[in-house]
C-alpha cells in the first residue's frame, strides 16, 4: 500500500517544527515515530500534503528529573521509556505500561508525543497519564501551555492540541503504589480495557485514589466513582471489589467492535479496575 | 520526478545514495531499489513483522517506515547477516532447529531474534516469546522457532 505523495521537511528545532508546520497552510502534519500516522496514510486515510520529521529535534528527546517531577520529552520512545532505569525506580507503573504497547519493533519506534496526539481509544499511554495526573507540555506560535491529562483527551481521536502546536514533554510526580491492568487484544496489543491507578496510600488507608481507563470507551479518561469509593476507606479485598464493582456504572458511551461487544467491556472495566487497584495497592 | 529528496543510507555496511520520493517505504527501497528482496512484505499494516529489519542495532517494521526517516541512519537486512558458508548463531539456530517451514516470516523472525540477543544475552522462555511477538509465523507454532533462539543464545 503506497501513500499519497507529500512534501518531506525536516525540522531541528520546536520552533522550526512550528514555522515549518505555518508554512505548509493546512497541509501539513507533524511525523516522529510514524506508528499512528503511517499506518493511517497507507490506507489513504490521512493524506497530509507535507510531512515535517520531528523525530530529530533534541529538545524533544531525554527523560529528566526535575523538582520531584519526572519529564519526559515527546519525542522518546515506548522503548525507551520501558527501559529508562530512573523511570523503572522512580515510577515503574509508566515503564510498565510502556513495555505493554503493541511489539518490541513498534516499541522502538512509536512515540509517547505521538501517542497522545493521536488518541486512539485503545492507546496505553493515555490511561496511566491520565491516572498519574501528568501534564503535557504544548508549544504554540503564541509561547507554552500546559494541559492536564484528564482534560487533554477529549473525544475520539480528539484532544487539547491546536492545528498549530505541538506536544513538547509530559511531566507527572513519580507515584509508587501505582500499576496498569490491560486485558491485550492479542494481535495488535492494543488495550481492549485498560485500567491505571494511582494510589496515595498510608498504611492500609488510601487517602486518594486517580483512575485512569482507556479502551472501554471513546477516550481515555478518570472513573471518577471509583475514586471516591476508594478514597479514606480501608483497602480490603471487600472495598477494593466494591469499588471494582460500580467501575462500569457511569460509562456512557462503551465501545463495541469485533473483538469484545459492550457487555463483555463493562465486565472486563469491572475484572481490570480490580486487578490494577490490588496491585497498586500492594506495592 | 520532482519531488525527489536525497538519501544516504548505509545497508549492511554500504554506503547507498539514492534519490527518493518522500513517500517510497523502506521496504520498497530495500527490495526495488536495492535488490535486497530478503526483506519480505507480509501484511504490510505493521503487524506480521516479515519486513524487520534493523535501524541502528534497533528491530523496526520496515512496511512503517520510509525511507527518508532512515536518512543517516544504519539498516541491516538479513542479506547482511552472516556470511556465505559462516552462519549467524541465529541463522544456525534455525537451521539446527528447524525453526522454519515455509520460510516467509523467518528473515524477520532472524532480525527480531537477533534484537532481542544484542539487548538480552540470555533471555528466558518467556522472554524470547515476548521478544517474537511482533513477528507472525503460519507454521511452525512457533516452538522450534524458540528453540532456534534458545540455540543461539546458548552458543552466545
Amino acid at each position: 500500500m503506497i501513500p499519497q505523495e507529500f512534501q518531506y521537511r525536516r525540522a531541528t528545532s520546536i520552533d522550526e517544527a512550528i514555522s515549518l508546520l505555518k508554512e505548509s497552510g493546512d497541509e501539513g502534519k507533524f511525523l516522529a515515530g510514524g506508528h499512528s500516522l503511517v499506518p493511517l496514510m497507507k490506507l489513504r486515510l490521512s493524506e497530509p500534503g507535507v510531512l515535517i520529521d520531528i523525530s530529530r529535534i533534541p529538545q524533544l528527546s531525554g527523560i529528566t528529573e526535575k523538582d520531584g517531577t519526572i519529564q519526559i520529552g515527546a519525542g522518546v520512545t515506548h522503548a525507551e521509556v520501558a527501559s529508562s532505569d530512573l523511570v523503572r525506580r522512580l515510577c515503574p507503573v509508566v515503564s510498565e505500561c510502556a513495555a505493554e504497547i503493541g511489539d518490541p519493533q513498534v516499541r522502538n519506534r512509536g512515540t509517547l508525543g505521538g501517542s497522545l496526539a493521536h488518541a486512539d481509544p485503545a492507546a496505553d499511554y493515555p490511561a496511566v497519564m491520565v491516572a498519574l495526573n501528568a501534564e503535557v507540555h504544548i508549544k504554540g506560535p503564541g509561547g507554552w501551555r500546559a494541559v492536564k491529562s484528564g482534560d487533554f483527551f477529549q473525544d475520539l481521536f480528539t484532544v487539547d492540541l491546536a492545528e498549530d502546536e505541538i506536544i513538547a514533554a509530559v511531566q507527572f510526580r513519580p507515584a509508587r503504589n501505582a500499576a496498569y491492568a490491560k486485558l491485550h487484544q492479542r494481535a495488535s496489543h492494543y488495550a481492549l480495557v485498560g485500567v491505571a491507578a494511582v494510589l496515595e496510600m498510608e498504611g492500609r488507608t488510601c487517602r486518594s485514589a486517580s483512575i485512569g481507563i482507556t479502551g472501554a470507551t471513546g477516550h481515555a479518561q478518570h472513573l471518577a466513582n471509583v475514586e471516591s469509593a476508594l478514597s479514606g476507606k480501608e483497602l480490603t479485598p471487600e472495598t477494593i471489589a466494591a469499588a471494582a464493582r460500580i467501575a462500569a456504572d457511569d460509562l456512557e458511551e462503551v465501545n463495541v467492535d469485533l473483538h469484545a461487544s459492550e457487555e463483555y467491556r463493562r465486565d472486563m472495566v469491572r475484572v481490570f479496575t480490580k486487578r490494577a487497584v490490588e496491585q497498586a495497592a500492594s506495592r | 520526478m520532482a519531488n525527489e529528496t536525497p538519501v544516504s543510507i548505509k545497508v549492511n555496511g554500504k554506503e547507498e545514495q539514492r534519490d527518493v520520493e518522500p513517500r517510497l517505504l523502506l521496504a520498497h527501497f530495500l527490495r526495488e531499489d536495492l535488490g535486497l528482496t530478503g526483506t519480505h512484505i507480509g501484511c504490510d499494516t505493521t503487524q506480521c513483522g516479515a519486513c524487520t529489519v534493523l535501524i541502528d542495532g534497533k528491530s523496526v517494521k520496515a512496511c512503517t517506515v520510509f525511507a527518508v526517516q532512515a536518512d543517516g541512519s544504519e539498516v541491516t537486512t538479513i542479506e547482511g547477516v552472516g556470511a556465505e558458508g559462516e552462519l549467524h548463531p541465529v541463522q544456525e539456530g534455525f537451521w539446527e532447529e528447524h525453526g522454519l517451514q515455509c520460510g516467509y516470516c523467518t528473515p524477520g523472525m532472524i532480525m527480531s531474534g537477533i534484537h532481542l540477543l544484542n539487548e538480552n544475552k540470555n533471555p528466558s522462555e518467556q522472554e524470547i516469546r515476548e521478544g517474537i511477538s511482533g513477528n507472525f509465523c503460519r507454521c511452525t507454532g512457533y516452538q522450534h522457532i524458540v528453540n532456534a533462539i534458545q540455540y543461539a543464545a546458548k552458543k552466545g
